[in-house]
């Protein structure tokens, strides 16, 4: 006994006076976050990392409700005003209180954000009620203000404010060089940043006076990157790290059949898709052909034997879940239908077209555009297919290279009119609208029903409008659905609760975490 | 002396020209480097506010030759994902090269001399034909294949080592942070450096061989022998000695094969040297980073092939004549 307590003695002096029991989880991604500065992209990764060092004022739960975090409750004033009522006694990792100028301060620098003012374009300023309330005001009503309203992860106005060593501001937002913001961190979450090396190593440390007391038993996360698939699995046979994202597909059954490992997969809501660009190939102008394309595509087969059933074959853009989703419009492939739509169409004898793809962007990207080329052959289309690494990829996406360009979208907003907005309504520079229409798709109707969902307050009518856009594409074969990816990730058995902090977003909330 | 050092300097300074010409001209064809810095949703005129300001719509030459301006000026551009100067990145990075390579040196050496010499003296000897026929092996199996393989041997299955990563390091000069002095670092030094041992050992074990075979068959080895001398002098002293000056000379140029070899080890080890900094930097289209690097290990090689010349120049004046036509 006695000598037991020396031990823990010693080994208390040892590691500096850490808490006995103290939790250390080893995460290991395929990249980390590029900065600390939370508006500086936005990207998956980023968002990863505001969920650790930050709190939004709410946020999504797994089965897509939205819960409190910095603002408690709030309640519709107006059709342009939403009041938050915020949390009290919240401080951030320099100290300093939060308080509503915060969130006003936070949703100006949103704005002048260049990857978020897109998203926050519709908000006019916040206006401070008091220290705890503040009211979130938009230009014109909004249906997805609350939904926004996740991406607002208060900064510690104070800290971010005055100059820093060099003389330049404080809150500046710079994409490729120094700022202050870029390497130093006040947020109100759970982790503090005490150690970073970029793309090499992270050390997040529980901030001691984190305001909610009931999370997980987690208090330091070490996170690596590692880019190659191979090196990452193997880290987490081997016990060096415990948790890792994403997990390839090739793994998944060795991570599934090891009594030690856990594998979860979620279906995602990141849909890939073939757009035909009917400017470009007058053939792919005709509805016709469109749809024999579309149900010469047997979506369910790729994700068959390509996507080892690691997918949902889709038939429309909106996953289950989403306000646009409509369970009558489901996938469809039946060769007899396609041959008979290209004879209507009088192109019986087919055409040639080009087609691109990624070859490093989604999973199995390069694969499922060869098998789509070849289920093409089978009508008659005789497809010439190019693949390329996603760095060069998006800019011949945009001057519109080929006839059919793959895409594959995810909704920033979790709201099935992010999708029409870019993918879907007539292109158009002025406004930005369908930016990345590359089939040059274009419906009065589709535009109108779009535009309208925005200002549209009342939730059970908007989903009809959505639903309607959703069912016009369908029918007016629009795009070539295929398939909506799955979210992975896997973990040792030490992790207790891993599958209920992970969601659809992919952004798990590690605070949540319980280790053993 | 002086035209021949002139001489020499200008053909240096025309061949780093070269160099940053095609750096260049490659950094075109990686990709857009404001797609990867930006999120997707970002307009096309936000984008191309951006390519203005970074001067990404110059024209190459402009841009070219700003950056030799600058170059000039010791600065190669901002790396866009570490948000910092390039030289900056790269030299946090050049340790772990460095350590790596010469980790691998000292492995190379430990095992070629005995080896080689061994295969030497006793061609036929079983012990010998087993080593040659590692050789092959070793030399046609690809260095990432080595890697993973390693690595599920002895992280995955046995747990004896580290699967990534260069483990805890000590800050030994300011920026140098070094994994030699930590049982932890070494740990993780062990399979990458075994990784890249795997591809020069086979070459030097088979070129000290040869030169040790060729040496043992002189008339001054047999007359040495013929003296009476103890066979191990013979072989050390009188052999060896003679062979050394072609490997020194292999292995020098060997140097420069190790560091592009680091790419591939150091990305399946998520090593983080300038192998993986380079590679990355050319998935993340991170151009600027990208070319310094080019420019950077090219100055390497020019600097130490120009410095060898001169003093070869010094020492044997014949040189200098031939290059004077």
């Amino acid at each position: 006994m006695k000598k037991l307590i020396t031990l823990c003695l010693a080994s208390m002096l040892l590691f500096g006076g850490t808490i006995v029991g103290a939790k250390t989880l080893k995460l290991a991604m395929d990249a980390d976050p590029v900065s600390l500065d939370p508006h500086v992209q936005l990207s998956g990764g980023m968002l990863q990392y505001s969920h650790m060092v930050f709190d939004p004022l709410v946020r999504w739960t797994k089965d897509m409700k939205i819960v409190p975090r910095l603002a408690t409750k709030w309640e519709r004033l107006d059709p342009l005003t939403l009041r938050m009522y915020l949390r009290h006694d919240v401080k951030f990792h320099s100290g300093n209180p939060f308080t509503a100028k915060d969130v006003a301060w936070t949703l100006a620098r949103l704005k002048k954000s260049q990857d978020f003012k897109g998203l926050f374009e519709p908000f006019a300023d916040a206006v401070v009620v008091d220290d705890y309330t503040v009211d979130i005001k938009t230009k014109e009503p909004y249906g997805l203000t609350l939904n926004m309203c996740t991406y607002i992860f208060p900064m510690d106005s104070v800290f971010y404010s005055g100059k820093d060593a060099k003389g330049n501001p404080k809150d500046a937002i710079i994409k490729t060089d120094y700022s202050f913001a870029n390497e130093n961190e006040s947020g109100t979450g759970k982790y503090q940043v005490v150690e970073r090396e970029q793309g090499q190593r992270w050390v997040l440390k529980q901030f001691p006076q984190y305001w909610d007391k009931n999370t997980g038993n987690v208090d330091e996360i070490i996170l690596t990157p590692i880019s190659e698939n191979a090196t990452r699995i193997a880290a987490l046979l081997s016990g060096d790290v415990d948790f890792i994202m994403p997990v390839p597909p090739q793994d998944y059954d060795r991570i599934e059949n090891n009594k030690d490992l856990q594998l979860i997969t979620m279906p995602g809501s990141r849909i890939i898709t073939f757009q035909m660009n009917g400017k470009r190939k007058p053939e792919l102008a005709n509805v016709k052909v469109r749809q024999a394309i579309v149900y010469a595509v047997n979506n369910v087969g790729i994700v068959k034997k390509i996507m080892k059933n690691r997918a949902t074959a889709a038939g429309l853009n909106s996953p289950k879940g989403y306000d646009g989703y409509d369970p009558k419009l489901t996938p469809r492939y039946d060769l007899a239908k396609a041959k008979q739509l290209m004879k209507e169409a009088g192109y019986e004898k087919g055409f040639t077209v080009s087609m691109v793809a990624p070859n490093n962007r989604y999973v199995n990207d390069e694969k499922i555009a060869q098998a789509v080329a070849s289920m093409l052959s089978k009508i008659n289309i005789k497809v010439e297919l190019k693949t390329m690494p996603k760095a060069q990829y998006w800019d011949e996406f945009d001057a519109q290279v080929a006839d059919i360009q793959m895409i594959g979208w995810h909704s920033d907003t979790e709201d099935s009119a992010n999708f029409y907005e870019y993918l879907y309504m007539c292109p158009n520079k002025e406004t930005g609208k369908g930016q990345y229409n590359s089939g040059n798709y274009c419906n009065k109707k589709v535009d109108e029903l779009t535009l309208a969902t925005q200002s549209e307050t009342d939730l059970a009518k908007r989903s009809e409008m959505l639903k309607e856009v959703e069912n016009i594409l369908y029918n007016e074969a629009a795009f070539v659905p295929l398939h909506w990816q799955m979210l992975s990730w896997a973990g040792n058995k030490k992790l207790l609760n891993a599958d209920e902090i992970i969601n659809v977003m992919n952004f798990p909330y590690f605070g949540d975490l319980n280790m053993k | 002396m002086i035209a021949f050092f002139i001489r020499r300097v200008t053909q240096a300074i025309f061949v780093m020209l070269v160099i940053s010409i095609i750096g260049f001209a490659i950094k075109q064809s990686v990709g857009d480097p404001v797609r990867e810095i930006t999120g997707i949703s970002v307009s096309a005129e936000e984008r191309e506010i951006l390519r203005d300001k970074l001067g990404l719509n110059d024209p190459f030459m402009i841009q070219w030759v700003r950056f030799v301006k600058d170059a000039l000026h010791g600065d190669l551009g901002n790396s866009f994902y570490f948000k910092k100067p390039a030289t900056k990145v790269i030299m946090s990075k050049a340790p772990a090269t460095l350590e790596l390579v010469f980790a691998t040196s000292l492995l190379v050496i430990l095992f070629s001399v005995p080896l080689g010499i061994y295969a030497a003296v006793k061609p036929n000897d079983w012990l010998s034909r087993f080593f040659m026929g590692a050789s092959i092996i070793g030399v046609s199996i690809p260095v990432f294949l080595t890697a993973i393989l390693l690595i599920y041997i002895f992280s995955v299955s046995l747990g004896w080592l580290p699967s990534f990563g260069r483990g805890e390091l000590v800050e030994i000069l300011p920026g140098w942070k070094s994994g030699f002095f930590t049982a932890d670092g070494l740990k993780h030094l062990i399979l990458p450096s075994i990784a890249l041992t795997s591809i020069m050992l086979p070459l030097f074990i088979r070129l000290i061989r040869a030169e040790m075979k060729e040496s043992l068959e002189t008339e001054y080895v047999k007359f040495a022998r013929a003296k009476g001398l103890k066979p191990a002098r013979v072989l050390f002293v009188h052999a060896f000695k003679n062979t050394l000056l072609p490997v020194i000379t292999v292995g020098g140029v060997q140097l420069g094969t190790l560091i592009a070899f680091t790419i591939l080890t150091e990305t399946v080890f998520q090593w983080q040297g300038m192998g993986s900094m380079f590679i990355e930097s050319v998935e993340r289209a991170d151009t600027s980073l990208m070319v310094a690097y080019l420019v950077f290990v090219g100055l390497i090689f020019v600097v130490v092939n120009t410095v060898v010349d001169l003093i070869y120049g010094l020492v044997n004046p014949m040189v200098r004549v031939a290059g004077r036509k």
